[in-house]
């Protein structure tokens, strides 16, 4: 496993009086997908929350970039590289696609270039950039999710369940942008219930049960082993995908 | 050039359009256009409400903050000129003294108050807020010995600002000093007018708006909600201070009930609730609606009571001393009616 861009070590974390993670272990590779995987419930949305600092970690550490974030606040470890793209995708809907994709490059003006990248991957961003995202449909608000991410340079994108609820097609541009970010070296870690789109993108493989990674590995392996599927996850992925 | 004075947020709607224009003329001429002492103070009113609402917008309307305090900035701002002229003495440099000590004042105050809790819940910051505007009402009432306590403060203004000042007729009105203290309150509140759509056009209020929607997703893009919030609130204090600073000069005399009361809160929350939040063109409409009929619907009422007198039970409901009810009723279906205030209602029949 080439250098790790993320490790957690032993990563608590409660929400009121519930305790949802319950010593997460997990090193992120640099460079590649992992996939964060489990059943519904399991602290998979809990552990990328953790990580950009919108719940506080009890107990554990958060290492990023060879450097300690556990106690930085969440602007400070977003400008430091990390990329959130959270599940309810969170764009600002009174504001126009432009004035997201504007605010999403936080410490400067966007790079034309990166922004031609950004429509060749979603051509509807270019169509209603002037529009209000409020009035985008669903698989176009994930877009812009997605490409609100991809607006400045970042080291690591946090990624959670990104073609959820989406149609086939717009699955498809989803995991073909993925596929784009992957091959320009970034690393990401990506919740995914799509198993099609979990095999075909990921490197390496993380399933969570009980608030703790209970198994890792590579991706392929997982994706060949049907009984380690239906073992760790209750699911067949030949089934699924 | 008008697009660019508006900092390029254009009304975007032709009824709206035709309104803001009538309302910037009529108060642009309404030295000339309604002669007389009483609509003069109507509209200097209108023009000091339309500023004090429309900071209270950024606030409320731009960054979802919920502030009981924007009297306390607004008295502020009226005492600091008050003070500033019993004591400097009769002079411009005594108003521009009192006006920068009651806009910085109200400014550290809102960062006082920004620091402490606009990290916790909103609901904190709003309990906050009403407490300390409590407490500095029942200071500024208890200080008898500096701010006159209930009685307030009656000063004097330069010789140039008040009606003593005669500058010969135009149009057939008498020029005086009331008429120049008048467009000295219009031409300010118009360029802070600008100045805070231009603000909320600014790439600093695009951070606001998107924290308003998603303080959590503003965070992880990077930007730091609470400096954010008090850079507002401070710029929100310190605006209503000048707007403050304007009514006392205009008026000539400062009392907690003008300034400081609870009353014109409720009164500010109506306005802004009424033109539709987070537009800034919603607090001209409201300030003009609401400030005409606290002025003239008793008297609106008299004429139709007088109208009506040969009907049976319609005059008793039209009584001039029912104005309040009526009042009330108005807003309570123009909130039905407009739930996203008259400009949102505007913007959305386009």
């Amino acid at each position: 496993m080439s250098d790790p861009v993320l490790e957690l070590s032993g990563l608590h974390t409660d929400i009121a009086q519930y305790h949802i993670l319950e010593g997460v272990d997990l090193s992120v590779p640099r460079g590649q997908v992992t996939m964060l995987l489990g059943r519904n419930g399991v602290g998979k949305t809990t552990t990328l929350r953790t990580i950009m600092g919108h719940w506080a970690a009890k107990s554990g550490t958060i290492r990023y970039d060879a450097q300690d974030i556990t106690g930085w606040p969440t602007p400070a470890r977003a400008r430091a590289g990390i990329g959130f793209v959270p599940e309810d995708m969170g764009i600002f809907s009174d504001l126009t696609v432009e004035e997201n994709m504007v605010l999403a490059a936080a410490s400067g003006p966007l790079d034309p270039a990166r922004l031609t990248r950004i429509f060749a991957a979603f051509p509807p961003l270019k169509t209603f950039w002037t529009a209000e995202a409020g009035n985008l449909s669903g698989g176009q608000k994930q877009m812009l999710s997605i490409a609100r991410a991809m607006a400045e340079e970042r080291i690591l994108y946090l990624i959670d369940e990104p073609t959820k609820g989406l149609a086939p097609a717009i699955v498809s541009t989803m995991a073909g942008a993925l596929r784009d970010l992957k091959a320009q070296g970034a690393s990401i870690l990506l919740v995914e219930q799509n198993f099609a789109v979990a095999k075909a993108l990921g490197d390496h493989a993380a399933v969570m049960e009980g608030g703790r990674i209970v198994w890792t590995g590579p991706m392929a392996e997982l994706a060949a082993d049907t009984a380690l599927q239906e073992r760790l996850m209750g699911l067949n992925m030949e089934v699924q995908g | 050039m008008l697009v660019t004075l508006l900092s390029g947020d254009k009304p975007r709607s032709a009824i709206l359009t035709v309104l803001l224009l009538g309302v910037l003329i009529c108060l642009a001429g309404a030295p000339f256009l309604f002669p007389g002492v009483r609509s003069l103070e109507t509209a200097a009113t209108i023009c000091i409400f339309i500023l004090l609402v429309a900071s209270y917008d950024l606030l409320l309307g731009y960054t979802g903050i919920v502030s009981f305090a924007h009297t306390m900035f607004f008295g502020l701002g009226a005492y600091g000129v008050a003070l500033s002229a019993t004591h400097l003495g009769r002079g411009w440099g005594a108003l521009v003294v009192g006006s920068l000590s009651g806009a910085i004042a109200a400014a550290l105050l809102a960062l006082v108050i920004g620091l402490f809790s606009l990290r916790v819940r909103a609901i904190f910051f709003a309990m906050i807020t009403l407490a300390v505007a409590s407490a500095v009402a029942v200071l500024v009432s208890q200080l008898f010995n500096i701010t006159g306590g209930e009685d307030g403060l009656t000063y004097r203004i330069p010789r140039e600002l008040t009606p003593a000042f005669r500058m010969g007729e135009l149009f057939g009105v008498r020029l005086n000093g009331r008429i120049l203290n008048y467009y000295l309150v219009f031409i300010c509140c118009f360029l802070l007018f600008l100045f805070l759509l231009r603000v909320v056009n600014s790439p600093f209020g695009r951070v606001l708006q998107a924290i308003r929607e998603n303080d959590f997703r503003a965070e992880a893009i990077g930007y730091r909600v609470v400096w954010y919030r008090t850079a507002a609130t401070c710029l929100s204090a310190a605006i209503a201070a000048l707007a403050g600073s304007l009514y006392a000069i205009w008026l000539r005399y400062v009392g907690p009930d003008t300034t400081l009361s609870f009353e014109i809160m409720l009164d500010i929350l109506l306005m802004v609730v009424i033109g539709g939040m987070g537009t800034m063109y919603g607090a001209v409409l409201g300030a003009v609606i609401f400030v005409l009929a606290q002025n003239y619907l008793q008297a609106l009422m008299g004429v139709a009571a007088s109208a009506t007198e040969g009907v049976p039970i319609l005059p008793l409901f039209l009584d001039p001393n029912r104005w309040l009810l009526w009042l009330g009723l108005l807003f309570i279906l123009s909130v039905y009616f407009f739930p996203t205030g008259i400009v949102g209602r505007l913007r959305a029949g386009r």
